[in-house]
């Protein structure tokens, strides 16, 4: 604990006498390690809660649970994994070379459009295609009253069942594998895919065997966070009445009564998120991915014409299409026919807290996904590398269960805090932590740390060592050698983490409800109170809302993005 | 000593942490959330100057956050809906026990806790429907009917994770026992007309537009569709037929929305002063009026739609019931693959 204190002091760099005399005598090895712990340990606090949670044997009902559900929460959850991992794949890589590696009409539109999907919360897209789809919604009404069928003469794809869940999860996900696949793919030196040409590598070969290969901790961060998303997701599955893991857990805990029981689901959940990561980890090996060479030069992109430009822009067109414009477009007329009551005044002020939780989240997640992976960098050993995997756990986690994880440790803390006080000064002040922000922002920190991470993280691990060492050569310490040297050249990655937790955070939803202060309603909340009342047409209003403040910092980090391209000029 | 104090003070007000504990604070953990509670809150506040703060969410993670606050816990009332989540909450141990002379004379017995742990104050019944050209509705007139053969197919219900299927399986274990339960709920899997999806309103819906033949859905929720602005809506509500089950026998499954005082409240006196305001006249007609449910208090006027259903005779078991043998309803639908 020492030690912890120790990091902490110097990740704050206070410039005071102690931080100094304590650099002195204090390794700065150990002292970037102890940094990674503690910043491990304090995300990982509300996941131990759980699993020590999870300790206390409950054999009854579990014998009630694998007799009847617990078959259909693994194959569901092992179906809508394994669709969503492939369909996100095929969307996020395949977009990101057409749009970072060929030239057809409508390449610089699509290449910012394609991300505005992520701004769409799975729940959304959920209401908006079932209110279409479904057997009494406009597509399937009008085409029984033109063909004059009956409920048994036709067959129409049951929007409201697995495969349906699989499309509308991989539609509104696929952004995070193109995302870091996009920047990954801007990162690469031209030199390499140079080489790769002037070998004489067809596109699609070097696609596979240049392009995609050096890019794969990128892809798999991505593909990574898109399952992560998926196995925690509830609003979705829970409307269509789907059965996975998270819904279980949560029938468990406040359906049957039994919380350690779900705890233990939850550890179930999460051994299950940590073999996969090991398993990409394994298949990697001992393959590292550097960029050689600091000599940058704009890529030259593949013509494209003909069929080949209309297929391309087809492709990009379709997922904008139906995992952006259609879904905005039924809201939007879904809040023209009959909006929010509410509208007005009291929206800006949702608004506003939906902001101030998402900005201050995403600032707080990539500082301290920065500081994780750097002092892994430094200092590779299993015990970091092990404590770094622990810390970005949290997004393989239903947010109810991370929720009631802080609530635990915190209002111990909380309840420590009123005894004292009460004793020393005869008042109490009330809840310090779980009745404020901190614990809301805490939350998201927990859940969210491991989108940041991935994305800071693959970003690192291309900055060659070389740099580290010139820069530590020439008297840097390792602190300002981050500042200094990797940050400016990783300034799209942050930016990217830095968005994509803001935007998760505009989204979040069961953690957000059990931890907010009083009197303190964020878009989501209000999208969510409408529509777990059966008034989905007064949902609308909110869900666009999400929709389109997400959508601002979505543009701007495309656009961001695109300069910090090395060698771009302009 | 006082300037510490002071300091202090003023340290947590900075980080937005009002009073906990005040004279004219009272601190509401609400699962209803409709606008027309704003309003009341209000009228509650202008007549007595108890300021009402107010954090809405859903009801189990109300409790489970009650609980974990302990102590130290803001919460002062909890208000949900449904007896199921008032025994849950119960079982929790965040309520207690109440006395009030006003509460106990205007509340029904069978609408409250038998020890003023809550007190139901509105009431919502579970109903039957049918699709007005499709179905006959002659032979179907009690929800244990719905387990009949005669009805393969016809049948939109819910998920039994839903609360309100939870509770209606809890009377029938009540009424009929666990294992006549089960075979009812049995029954009725085999009727669906398909597997369990969306809300209440989606059942009447599929109902109305012939994906099924009979829904079962709360009242409010039909008479929501009959009010709608959409014309679509209120097409759908006039398309559908209702029944009012086991008028002949103990009467419509009812449930309630209740509320209790919470287990150390920092503001008990004016939890109870809310309470009480709650089952007066004026607040009754606007807690009732706000989602179409019927007032418990005798003598407030309900909406004209109920009105014009005329007498329907209500099963008046204590909800109380319906809580302890929620576990057992919920174990029973897991067993006969109710989703």
């Amino acid at each position: 604990m020492g030690a912890a204190r120790a990091g902490r002091i110097v990740s704050a760099a206070v410039p005071g006498r102690v931080a100094r005399s304590l650099r002195r005598w204090l390794p700065q090895a150990t002292a970037w390690s102890a940094l990674t712990y503690a910043i491990a340990l304090l995300v990982a606090f509300p996941i131990i809660a759980v699993i020590v949670y999870a300790i206390i044997p409950a054999p009854e009902v579990w014998a009630h649970l694998a007799a009847t559900v617990l078959p259909r929460y693994v194959t569901n959850t092992l179906v809508l994994v394994v669709g969503v991992g492939v369909l996100t794949l095929i969307i996020g890589v395949g977009t990101a070379w057409l749009v970072v590696m060929c030239r057809f009409p409508g390449r610089r539109l699509f290449e910012w459009a394609l991300l505005l999907p992520l701004a769409v919360p799975t729940y959304v897209i959920a209401y908006a295609y079932t209110d279409f789809l479904q057997f009494t919604g406009p597509v399937q009404t009008a085409l029984r009253e033109f063909f004059d069928w009956g409920r048994d003469d036709y067959w129409f794809p049951p929007i409201r069942s697995l495969g349906g869940a699989v499309v509308l999860l991989a539609l509104v996900l696929y952004p995070y594998v193109y995302l870091l696949t996009r920047a990954a793919f801007l990162e690469q030196s031209a030199c390499v895919l140079e080489v790769g040409r002037t070998l004489g590598r067809s596109p699609r070969r070097l696609l596979f065997g240049v392009a995609v290969p050096l890019a794969r901790p990128a892809i798999a961060g991505g593909v990574a966070l898109a399952l992560m998303e998926t196995l925690n997701e509830f609003g979705a599955v829970q409307f269509f009445g789907i059965d996975t893991f998270t819904t279980g857990i949560y029938r468990t805990w406040f359906g049957l009564g039994e919380p350690v029981a779900a705890a233990q689901l939850a550890t179930c959940l999460l051994v299950f998120v940590i073999v996969l990561v090991l398993l990409e980890r394994w298949s990697r090996g001992q393959a590292r991915y550097f960029h050689t060479s600091s000599r940058y030069s704009e890529l030259p992109r593949f013509p494209l014409t003909g069929l080949r430009a209309g297929l391309a822009m087809l492709a990009c067109a379709l997922p904008v299409t139906i995992g952006f414009a259609l879904p905005a477009g039924l809201l939007a007329g879904m809040a023209v026919r009959g909006g929010d009551p509410l509208f007005g005044a009291r929206f800006l002020d949702l608004a506003g807290n939906s902001l101030l939780l998402a900005t201050t989240a995403a600032v707080l997640a990539v500082l301290l996904a920065l500081l994780l992976s750097y002092g892994v960098r430094l200092h590779r050993t299993r015990g970091t590398s092990i404590a770094a995997r622990v810390a970005s756990m949290g997004y393989a986690i239903p947010g109810s269960v991370i929720a009631v994880g802080i609530l635990m440790p915190l209002g111990w803390v909380d309840h420590t805090i009123n005894e004292v006080m009460r004793e020393r000064f005869g008042i109490m002040p009330g809840l310090i932590l779980t009745g404020t922000m901190v614990a809301l922002v805490y939350a998201y920190v927990v859940r969210f740390l491991a989108v940041a991470y991935n994305a800071v993280e693959a970003s690192l691990e291309k900055v060659t060592p070389t740099m580290d060492a010139a820069s530590r050569t020439l008297g840097k310490t390792a602190g300002r050698t981050l500042r200094l040297v990797h940050t400016p050249m990783m300034r799209g990655s942050l930016l990217a983490a830095g968005i994509l937790v803001f935007v998760d955070v505009m989204k979040e939803l069961p953690a957000t409800v059990i931890l907010r202060p009083f009197d303190f309603d964020t878009l989501a909340v209000r999208a969510h109170e409408l529509a777990s009342d059966e008034r989905l047409t007064q949902a609308s209003t909110s869900s666009l809302a999400i929709v389109i403040v997400g959508v601002i910092p979505v543009i701007v980090l495309s656009m961001a993005m695109n300069r910090s391209r090395p060698g771009h000029r302009g | 000593m006082v300037n510490r104090t002071v300091t202090l003070a003023a340290g947590l007000w900075l980080l937005g942490l009002g009073p906990v504990a005040a004279a004219d604070v009272v601190n509401v953990y609400s699962a209803r959330h409709y606008d027309a509670d704003d309003k009341l809150y209000a009228a509650f506040t202008e007549e007595t100057g108890i300021e009402v703060r107010l954090l809405e969410g859903d009801s189990d993670q109300l409790i489970e956050r009650i609980r974990r606050e302990g102590a130290a816990s803001p919460a002062d009332v909890m208000i949900t809906v449904d007896a199921g989540r008032l025994w849950r909450a119960e079982d929790a141990g965040i309520f207690q026990p109440i006395e009030s002379e006003v509460l106990a004379e205007r509340i029904p017995q069978n609408l409250r806790h038998p020890e003023g742990l809550w007190y139901g104050f509105s009431q919502r019944l579970r109903l039957i429907y049918y699709n007005r050209d499709a179905f006959d509705p002659d032979g179907l007139a009690r929800y244990e009917d719905l387990a009949d053969p005669r009805f393969e197919g016809q049948i939109c219900i819910r998920s039994s994770t839903n609360i309100y299927n939870q509770s209606l399986l809890a009377s029938l274990i009540g009424e009929h026992g666990e294992e006549s339960a089960t075979e009812w709920a049995r029954g009725l899997v085999e009727n669906l007309a398909r597997p369990p999806q969306g809300g209440d309103t989606d059942q009447i819906r599929g109902a109305a537009a012939g994906e099924c033949e009979i829904a079962v859905a709360n009242h409010y929720y039909y008479l929501r569709l009959l009010a709608s602005d959409d014309a679509g809506d209120r097409e759908v509500a006039e398309q559908v037929g209702i029944i009012f089950p086991n008028q002949e026998d103990r009467g419509v499954h009812a449930n309630i929305g209740g509320a209790g005082v919470v287990d150390d409240a920092p503001n008990r006196e004016a939890a109870i002063e809310l309470l009480e305001f709650l089952a007066s006249d004026r607040a009754q007609d606007v807690f009732a009026r706000a989602n179409n449910e019927y007032p418990v208090v005798d003598g407030v006027p309900r909406v004209d739609a109920i009105e014009e259903w005329g007498d329907i005779k209500i099963d008046d078991v204590n909800v109380s019931l319906y809580g302890r043998y929620n576990p057992e309803a919920v174990r029973i639908a897991d067993r006969v693959g109710w989703r």
